[in-house]
């Protein structure tokens, strides 16, 4: 049976009720044996009932009186002892009730009962948070900001407590309790039908990897999102079918290896995934020449391979020569003048502070521009509290792993076939480059979402009408601005999914099929507008064909029947500027 | 041996034997029927109710159940009681003193259902 409140209760005031029941019992006993007399002096002996009665009134400190005739002194001695009996199991039942209240774990087991009936009547689509660290703190407020629910399960009270003073659209429900438990999964909702996805955000691996493995047994449904540090971790996640696996440190070597040779596909990514409110670029292309890399952990590690797959001179700093077993490595830290010399600092176009230790990096990074004032400055961030720090500094490029991950996680949760994107385009990087031109053109400098629009299951009802009755729409039709058909929303189509098939910046004028996927970015306004395409058939009639039908049943009906005017030639792209490539 | 297994077995079997003990007899003789048993009977079932609170097993649940139903009854039996001698006015005749009965027989077939589980617990665990 599931542990609950009540049963804790009932078990903590056994004692107390069973004191206060035989004191009761032992004072009606009292007052029915002890004889008295009634108003004439007569012998007479009070029955169980008055006798109850007698005791009720004395026991909760009412105190009627004698009754039904005066006492004798006999009784009056029994009814002081019932007095100071009952006072005390009165005092003893009471105090158990209120201990009970600021018992840890009876509020424990409250708290949970209270989660779990919280997380079983949530009625819309919502997600799994497991650890509620830095990252998962960034990840739950940015999901909530898009509107979403959020269940957070994390195994430290303090870092929970931070969820109640955190400001949310709709408070998330909180639980502390190890996410590696299965049973606590359950109680956050894991078989729960409005699950939508589970975010494994822990900073421990093998817990992550735990989740994984628990949602893909016990809910297969239900898409994992999880962040490893540990290839072999990443692997073994990849193995069973983790939908999404994010390795800060990889996908840091990634946008440098862009950074080197694609400026603009990093852009591209960048806004986006990052979401990033500035038109400004988070960082400058990457100069080719002879690299100074400091710290050779994982982080280290994944820039050098990097490096070298970019064919780079690099030279590496590390003060643990067990680490570098592979490679070359000049000892120590690089925060002295000596060692940046040594490794040749002079001739140097960047180098990479990539320690896990804060204060190492700044020292690193403020010495390398000592030395070198134009050097390139890579400096990773460890801590959040720092970002004043190296706000300060003003490197070339801060890489900070946990906003990394929040940003991948929030864009693959509310966009998963972004993914797909993603990976097409980091192989291949002229699409890329078309499709930041495209984007530039549409959205130009404004902010950027992303969304998919499904042509199937009801998702957008209009468009399936047409698709039914044979009628040709194509991609830049759901492009169109619903006010004014010759002017374009702020946005443009990224791919699309037909079975098997992705395509990669579908043309505009490629006419979608039921069934259809098509993943979008542009401004969350557009999003909006799209909606009123896919949702009201007079809307989609008046964009496809022009017409601007009656809405009424009775003008539908009664009402000048309208010839349907020449659908619009699709090369004429003269108006939308979005589609020129 | 464990003293709370033996306070738990004393005050069902007591509050079975107390009820029992008010019960027998011609069902509308006052004089078969004492009073005070029932009050008894009374207190020790709700002890016995009280002690089996908190017993998350599915046979905890069903010897709270039966105790619950048996508590109700025998409250209802004193309720009655109290108003055929005191508040009806015709005192514990024939007919009140079969009411309070009957009430009372009902309790005692739940505290039966209670000894069975008693019974039965302690035959499954063989030891």
């Amino acid at each position: 049976m599931k542990s609950s409140a009540i049963f804790i209760a009932l078990r903590r005031l056994r004692a107390p009720i069973v004191v206060l029941v035989l004191v009761y019992a032992l004072g009606v006993l009292g007052f029915v044996l002890i004889p008295g007399v009634d108003a004439d002096g007569k012998p007479w002996h009070m029955d169980i009932f008055h006798a109850f009665y007698v005791i009720s009134y004395t026991a909760t400190t009412i105190g009627f009186g004698e009754l039904p005739y005066a006492f004798t002194d006999a009784q009056r001695l029994w009814t002081i002892l019932v007095i100071y009996l009952s006072v005390f199991g009165w005092t003893y039942a009471l105090g158990s009730l209120l201990a009970l209240g600021r018992d840890r774990p009876f509020q424990q087991a409250l708290h949970t009962q209270r989660f779990a009936r919280g997380v079983h009547s949530i009625a819309e689509p919502f997600y799994l948070v497991c650890g509620y660290g830095e990252t998962g703190g960034l990840v739950c407020a940015a999901l909530d900001r898009a509107g979403l629910r959020v269940v957070v399960l994390e195994q430290d009270p303090a870092r929970l407590a931070e969820l109640d003073l955190q400001d949310f659209r709709s408070k998330p429900y909180g639980l502390v309790a190890d996410v590696r438990s299965t049973d606590a999964l359950r109680k956050a909702g894991l078989e729960h039908k409005r699950l939508a996805g589970v975010l494994a955000l822990t900073n421990d691996d093998e817990a992550n990897l735990k989740v994984a493995i628990a949602v893909r047994l016990l809910n297969p449904e239900v898409p994992v999102l999880a962040r490893v540090r540990n290839k072999a971790v990443a692997a073994n996640m990849a193995s069973f079918g983790t939908d999404h696996i994010i390795n800060p440190f990889t996908v840091f070597g990634e946008y440098l290896s862009l950074l080197l040779r694609a400026p603009r596909v990093y852009r591209l990514l960048d806004r986006l995934i990052g979401s990033a409110a500035s038109p400004e670029p988070k960082a400058r292309p990457l100069p080719r020449g002879h690299w100074i890399v400091c710290g050779y952990g994982r982080f280290g590690r994944e820039v050098v391979a990097c490096f070298d797959r970019e064919g780079l001179d690099v030279t590496i700093i590390e003060p643990d020569p067990k680490r570098a077993a592979n490679r070359t490595a000049l000892p120590g830290t690089g925060t002295e003048a000596d060692q940046l010399h040594s490794a040749g600092i002079e001739s140097a176009v960047g180098i990479v502070a990539g320690t896990d230790d804060d204060v190492d990096n700044l020292s690193i990074a403020v010495t390398a521009r000592e030395i070198r004032p134009e050097i390139y400055l890579v400096v990773r961030q460890n801590e959040q509290s720092n970002t004043p720090l190296f706000a300060a500094l003003g490197a070339d490029f801060t890489v900070v792993s946990r906003a990394i991950v929040s940003e991948h996680a929030v864009a693959l949760v509310r966009t998963p076939r972004l993914e797909c994107f993603i990976d097409r385009v980091i192989s291949n990087e002229a699409a890329g480059e078309a499709a930041m031109t495209r984007l530039e053109a549409a959205v130009g400098s404004r902010k950027v979402t992303t969304w998919r629009t499904g042509v199937h299951h009801g998702a957008a009802p209009a468009i399936e009408r047409a698709l039914d009755r044979g009628q040709q729409i194509t991609v830049e039709h759901l492009l169109r601005e619903p006010g004014d058909r010759t002017t374009s929303l702020h946005a443009i189509a990224l791919m699309l999914f037909r079975g098997e098939d992705e395509i990669l910046l579908p043309p505009p004028g490629m006419p979608l099929a039921a069934g259809d996927d098509v993943l979008f970015a542009g401004t969350a306004g557009a999003r909006e507008r799209q909606r009123m395409i896919l949702a009201d058939d007079n809307v989609r009639d008046y964009v496809v064909l022009g017409r601007d039908i009656p809405g009424g049943w009775v003008w539908q009906r009664f009402g000048p029947k309208s010839t349907p005017l020449p659908e619009r030639p699709v090369a004429q792209d003269g108006g939308s500027g979005n589609t020129a490539s | 041996m464990n003293i709370e297994k033996v306070v738990f077995a004393f005050f069902i079997v007591l509050s079975a034997t107390l009820n029992f003990g008010f019960v027998y007899g011609e069902i509308d003789n006052p004089a078969h029927h004492d009073v005070y048993e029932l009050f008894a009977s009374v207190v020790v079932n709700i002890v016995a109710m009280v002690l089996k609170f908190g017993d998350r097993t599915q046979v905890g649940a069903v010897h709270l159940a039966t105790s619950i139903v048996a508590v109700l009854q025998l409250i209802a039996a004193s309720i009655a009681w109290a108003w055929f001698a005191h508040i009806h006015g015709s005192g514990i005749d024939a007919a009140g003193i079969s009411t309070v009965v009957s009430l009372s027989a009902g309790a005692l077939l739940a505290n039966i259902v209670s000894l069975v589980l008693l019974v039965s617990e302690t035959l499954a665990l063989r030891r």
